[in-house]
């Protein structure tokens, strides 16, 4: 036990540091490739109203949801989250982003359009020194708790500390969405800018939600009963209800922008509330989830399955070149007198040695229809000056610059192996009457296979899931399923589709070593020894 | 010699030699030839060239210089697998990937023999060495002495005449070693195969061969029956190399005949045949094996000459007694004797005197 525990404590710093450094960002980047809490999380009100609306009716969302996505859009605007709502919305359908971004510019406006009538009717309404003794009061901490915790996971932002305001509960019960509203303003105004939350006009949403709770006949008859602090001004707004505007959010929001009435704009965004979704899978294989179900994309926009095909069948050629090249090699190294051999040897590793950019940016400079190949073959007449092969920008290039970087890793597995085949095998085979060539083929060569299988699964393993190679000398017709992976990480930022892809490839990997080890035998690999 | 031998050369080395680096000859002139039949062994320390002379006879090196027959025939542009040799490696070389059944068919058909007739003869020389029901097995599931077997076997499937074997038994435990010493020899000599066996126990090379060349230096020292080899040493190097033996340095005093008079260094005389010795005064180096020297005065000659001689040490061995000496100054004199009901035990710190027949002593090159 002792023992076993001190063997424990010698790997733990190995064990930690491959847990954390490898472990735990592989799971995290998996479990990226599922995960849609954004919409969740950035409207969250809107979300939990749309469940109620039934999508595959044309009816369109009930005006219930137009209130919650005015006051979550007008909090996430504020925390400037409304862009990352519509960039990750736009992944699923063109065109919501600028929907988002725009109609995220006209949320004062809209609120302006209760604010105006509201000042008119009592200027109290003016004074953020009123709003904030209207609201304020005791028993609503419960309430403040609620909204603080939604806005923190809306801004992702760290919102503890002290507000200054505590809603009163009456009000809270009286006016549920301006309670709200004013709650999420108090909030951002004390511990995101710093104010005191009485000293500052509140924000047009709260306004907007006064409209809102002033729509109900059952809050206009609570409001005349209503004793509390502000009660003439509130009592002064639903006695003058007919001055406020006569439609509801729905049609503010559709006047801003049409698509707000679209059906297929709301059906998105339910169909990606829930927290998990397949949307990034279904894409990486050029599907999608739509309103209807699963479909597959447009020809035009299919390019993953392509490029997952592609890469396999390139990475196999590159292997397939790498054995074809580096078996004599190999078998050069494991016979030569040891003095030649240690000099091919040092050829060998040499490029190992050399940066990998250098490696593939010779390669640009060989391969180049102005380069030293062909002006090579053009000089000796075997091309016309006029028709230049094609050796780069293409598949051609990716396989040529890939094969010989790669060459190493099937040469070394394949020596250390090849040196452990004593001559004495390939002598009996001779003594036993084999000419040559059957002496190779039917003694050495066998015992050579574990070699090519190892340097296979390497070189395949590394060929498929290679970068730099296939962008700098494969154009668009030699790039893998990793330069696009790369693309979505760096410049797309669209991280969810690049854990899929990521996904589908480790498990494409793993799927084709598990194969390798049901026909061939893992146990038939040997790197060396 | 074996049934079946004739006296015609069926394998012949002539003025071989051999050269790795074109400067050193690790072969140095040998000449060498075998009757069909005969079971010949190689026998010399590391380094001698035995092992290159069989592989300039299995063809897997070139003789520098000189002629290799087979059958009449020179062999020195045949390429191995062409020489239809059986040959038996030090590690068995059993092809690890095939099946035992496979290995011994690998020689049938790379000569293209039918199926059918390719399991005949598998299973006859499987059975040959009792080995008939492992043809399924792969090398790595036998053990040593098993593979060694099918080695065996393999090299004999096709029905060589001639069968190289490079230190086949070296990996082997003792047993293991002498039972397949007696299987080899006796299979070879059925099956009238001619044997070349290269190795570097002496032991072996006494109990299985029809004849012994033993190598030193790139040449062959002695080409000779086991028995006469033992007895009759012809230079000091093949008396140390073969069994245990005495070594006393002195010069020549006297010859007469086929005896000669020895004075020891330290001024003693011996009695001794004269080998490689021809004149007076000449150095020489007499050599005499333990079994033979006598203490006991009843069994020499009346005017043999003895030797004063100190009991060192006395081990007891089973079946002989083994008892160190000093003689003339050396510390490392050995004689044994059987351990039969009236002999004596030598008790260390005694002095004796210790003799032997003159035959049985002989005087060879310093």
């Amino acid at each position: 036990m002792r023992q076993k525990m001190r063997a424990l404590m010698l790997v733990a710093p190995l064990l930690i540091f491959v847990v954390v450094t490898f472990i735990v960002p592989i799971l995290s980047m998996l479990f990226r490739s599922v995960e849609n809490d954004i919409v969740a999380n950035t409207i969250p009100g809107t979300v939990v109203a749309l469940s109620e609306w039934d999508g595959s009716t044309s009816e369109p969302p009930h005006e219930d949801v137009y209130r919650n996505l005015y006051i979550d859009l007008f909090k996430a605007e504020e925390a400037k989250q409304h862009t990352r709502l519509g960039t990750r919305l736009n992944y699923e359908k063109t065109g919501l982003s600028s929907l988002f971004r725009t109609t995220g510019r006209s949320l004062d406006d809209i609120g302006e359009l209760w604010q105006d009538p509201l000042e008119d009717i009592d200027p109290n309404f003016e004074e953020g020194s009123f709003w904030y003794e209207m609201m304020s009061g005791s028993g609503g901490e419960g309430f403040l708790e609620q909204r603080r915790a939604l806005m923190a996971t809306m801004s992702g932002e760290d919102m503890s500390g002290e507000v200054g305001f505590v809603p009163s509960a009456e009000i809270v019960d009286l006016l549920p969405w301006t309670a709200s509203a004013y709650t999420d303003f108090a909030l951002w105004a004390a511990i995101r800018d710093g104010d005191t939350v009485a000293e500052e006009d509140p924000w047009e949403s709260v306004y907007g939600a006064l409209g809102m709770d002033l729509t109900s006949p059952e809050t206009i008859s609570a409001i005349n009963s209503y004793g509390g602090p502000g009660a003439s001004a509130l009592q002064a707004a639903a006695a003058n209800i007919d001055q406020l505007p006569s439609f509801g959010f729905r049609e503010a929001f559709v006047e801003e922008d049409e698509d707000w009435g679209a059906h297929d704009v709301w059906a998105t965004i339910k169909l990606y509330s829930p927290n998990m979704t397949p949307g990034y899978f279904l894409n990486a294989v050029d599907m999608t989830l739509t309103p209807d179900g699963v479909e597959s994309k447009p020809d035009n926009q299919q390019i993953y399955t392509t490029l997952f095909t592609r890469t396999l069948v390139m990475a196999l050629i590159i292997t397939a070149s790498c054995i074809l090249l580096g078996y004599p090699v190999a078998w050069l190294l494991a016979n030569l007198p040891m003095r030649t051999a240690s000099i091919l040897m040092i050829l060998v590793l040499l490029p190992f040695w050399t940066s990998l950019l250098v490696r593939t940016s010779a390669w640009k400079v060989l391969l180049q229809q102005q380069g030293v190949i062909n002006e090579i073959l053009v000089w000796l007449g075997f091309v016309n000056d006029a028709d230049r092969l094609i050796l780069m920008n293409n598949a051609t290039g990716t396989v040529i610059a890939m094969t010989h970087i790669l060459l190493p890793f099937m040469i070394l597995p394949l020596y250390s192996v090849m040196k452990t085949i004593p001559p004495s095998y390939q002598r009996a085979a001779k003594s036993l009457g084999a000419t040559n060539w059957t002496a190779f083929w039917r003694v050495y060569f066998p015992q050579s296979v574990p070699g090519i299988g190892a340097g296979s699964i390497l070189v395949f393993i590394l060929a498929i899931g290679y970068y730099i190679t296939p962008e700098i000398v494969g154009g668009t017709d030699g790039v893998f399923i990793s330069n696009r992976i790369a693309y979505h990480i760096s410049s797309s930022l669209n991280w969810g589709l690049a854990a899929a892809l990521g996904t589908i490839l480790l498990v494409v990997v793993l799927g084709l070593y598990w194969c390798y080890d049901k026909i061939v035998g893992i146990d038939n690999v040997k790197l060396g020894g | 010699m074996a049934d079946g031998a004739s006296n015609e050369a069926f394998v012949e080395f002539e003025r071989v030699q051999k050269s790795y680096d074109g400067e050193s000859l690790v072969v140095k002139d040998l000449n060498l030839t075998m009757p069909k039949g005969e079971f010949l062994t190689m026998l010399g320390p590391s380094g001698s060239g035995k092992t290159t002379c069989l592989m300039m006879l299995a063809g897997f090196e070139t003789a520098t210089h000189g002629d290799i027959r087979l059958g009449g025939v020179s062999i020195n542009d045949i390429p191995p697998h062409k020489r239809g040799i059986g040959m038996v490696f030090q590690n068995y070389a059993l092809f690890p990937h095939m099946t035992i059944a496979e290995n011994l068919a690998f020689p049938l058909e790379v000569r293209k023999m039918g199926k059918a007739e390719q399991e005949e003869k598998v299973k006859r020389a499987l059975d040959m060495v009792e080995m008939g029901s492992f043809g399924g097995r792969r090398p790595a599931q036998l053990s040593g002495g098993q593979q060694q077997r099918v080695a065996l076997a393999r090299a004999l499937v096709f029905e060589p005449e001639l069968v190289l074997m490079d230190e086949p038994l070296g990996a082997l435990d003792k047993q293991l070693r002498e039972k397949m010493q007696f299987e080899i020899t006796h299979l070879a000599h059925q099956l009238g195969i001619t044997t070349v066996y290269v190795t570097h126990d002496q032991t072996e090379a006494l109990t299985m061969s029809d004849r012994v060349a033993v190598f030193d230096d790139g040449r062959i020292q002695q080409l000779a029956p086991p028995d006469k080899l033992y007895e009759e040493p012809e230079n000091s190097f093949v008396a140390q190399f073969i069994g245990e033996n005495n070594t006393l340095e002195g010069v020549v005093k006297e010859i007469k005949g086929n005896t000669c008079v020895v004075q020891l260094d330290g001024g003693e005389v011996i009695d001794a045949v004269p080998v490689n010795v021809s004149e007076v005064g000449e150095r020489t180096r007499v050599s005499i094996r333990p079994e033979r020297v006598e203490y006991n005065r009843d069994r020499l000659h009346e005017d043999a000459h003895t030797l004063k001689a100190e009991v060192l040490e006395f081990i007891y061995m089973g079946d002989i007694f083994r008892t160190r000496l000093r003689v003339a100054g050396n510390d490392e004199f050995i004689i044994k004797t059987r351990n039969a009901p009236d002999q004596v035990r030598l008790t260390p710190g005694t002095e004796i005197e210790i003799g032997w027949l003159a035959e049985d002593c002989r005087a060879l090159d310093a």
